[in-house]
């Protein structure tokens, strides 16, 4: 089954605060705070060039990062989008 | 109610209604010399009610409601009166409180900035905050700190200190008996004994400080200082804040702030002189 599409939540939708290691990220929708490592805020930020699916992420992630392997990026960034989507800061595009 | 009180502390206006007179006669006596402001509305209501009317007199057991109530909790027999009355003062502001950010912490003052003491019961930050504001420090509060989530500053909440067991012998030792409330013994949190915080701390509670440091202290174990990193900071308030989901927004964008600007550290000692010393070493390298 291809990867799924996701986009990124809409403008002003979410605060987004780099604090360190951590990233806080505030959902004026949901009121909720989530708190985040390496490599959500760069797919989040990846995501902010147009919907895509995990292979097209990891291909805009791959200049940022040094991943060993094509395939096992993709198979990060897929994981990471499902729980993005779970936490509902990515919707299905 | 039959007896009834007001009282300020930093800016919190509580009214106070009790079934029995002594709860009340006590709180006067260690509110005596806070400033009065029975015009303004009160903030927070506080209710110290018997659950049946003959248990006003008959082994008399204080139930605690207000605005906000604990639905499981137990009453206290009427010697713990006080007691009663502080822990609702403290569950009125917890759960009703939205002007400020609020943290579980307590706070000193030099110099117009501030150093914030967060950490549970047990962890001294209550005995640390009353034994520094002996000292050269303005006491702030043993248990709440508020934060303005428009300027940043810490506001005091300067309550009669909760000294708790060991840390009542500590602070007899110091200070002017008078200053002392009522030996409440054998409570379900151990021996209590309240301390009236210093007449300088109460004159000052309304000015705002700025924070200049954020410590997580822990009682026991060897002197030790770690550095923490601001999403530590971040996580570690954000539990020790009661208001935090409350407040939306603002407290998100008030705590990022205050970890940002803040450094922020864990502190372990073996004593109060220890973790005394440990204050004032962070405080000089902060403040230089």
């Amino acid at each position: 089954m291809a990867d799924p599409f996701y986009r990124a939540a809409g403008e002003g939708e979410l605060r987004i605060e780099p604090l360190g290691e951590l990233t806080a990220i505030f959902d004026r929708r949901s009121m909720q705070t989530h708190l985040v490592t390496q490599p959500i805020p760069e797919i989040l930020a990846a995501l902010e060039k147009g919907p895509g699916d995990a292979a097209t992420l990891a291909a805009r992630l791959a200049d940022r990062f040094d991943l060993d392997g094509e395939g096992d990026a993709v198979a990060i960034v897929a994981d990471r989008l499902a729980e993005l989507a779970a936490m509902g800061l990515v919707e299905p595009a | 109610m039959r007896h009834r009180t007001r009282i300020a502390v930093g800016p919190v206006q509580f009214r106070i209604g009790s079934d029995w007179a002594p709860p009340i006669a006590a709180l006067k006596r260690l509110y005596a010399g806070y400033p009065r402001d029975t015009d303004r509305p009160a903030d927070a209501t506080v209710r110290l009610f018997a659950a049946r009317p003959w248990r006003r007199w008959l082994r008399p057991s204080v139930h605690i409601g207000g605005d906000f109530i604990v639905p499981d909790a137990l009453p206290l027999p009427l010697s713990m009166g006080l007691l009663a009355a502080e822990m609702g003062m403290n569950l009125q502001v917890a759960l009703g409180w939205r002007r400020h950010m609020l943290l579980h912490a307590s706070a000193v003052a030099k110099d117009g900035r501030a150093v914030i003491l967060s950490g549970e019961s047990g962890s001294g930050k209550s005995t640390l905050a009353a034994l520094l504001g002996e000292g050269d420090w303005r006491l702030m509060g043993d248990e709440f700190t508020l934060v303005d989530p428009g300027s940043g500053d810490a506001l005091a909440f300067p309550r009669a200190v909760s000294l708790k067991n060991e840390a009542i012998a500590e602070v007899e030792a110091r200070v002017d008996p008078a200053r002392l409330g009522p030996l409440l013994a054998g409570t379900p949190k151990g021996d209590i004994r309240h301390l009236i915080p210093r007449a300088d701390a109460i004159a000052a509670m309304h000015e705002p400080v700025r924070p200049a440091l954020l410590l997580f202290p822990r009682f026991g174990g060897e002197p030790a200082i770690e550095r923490i990193g601001e999403g530590e900071a971040f996580v570690r308030l954000t539990e020790a804040s009661t208001n935090y989901i409350a407040l939306g927004e603002a407290g998100f964008a008030a705590l990022t702030r205050l970890v940002r600007d803040t450094p922020a550290f864990t502190i372990s000692y073996p004593d109060s002189a220890s973790g005394m010393t440990i204050v004032e070493q962070l405080w000089t390298e902060a403040v230089r």
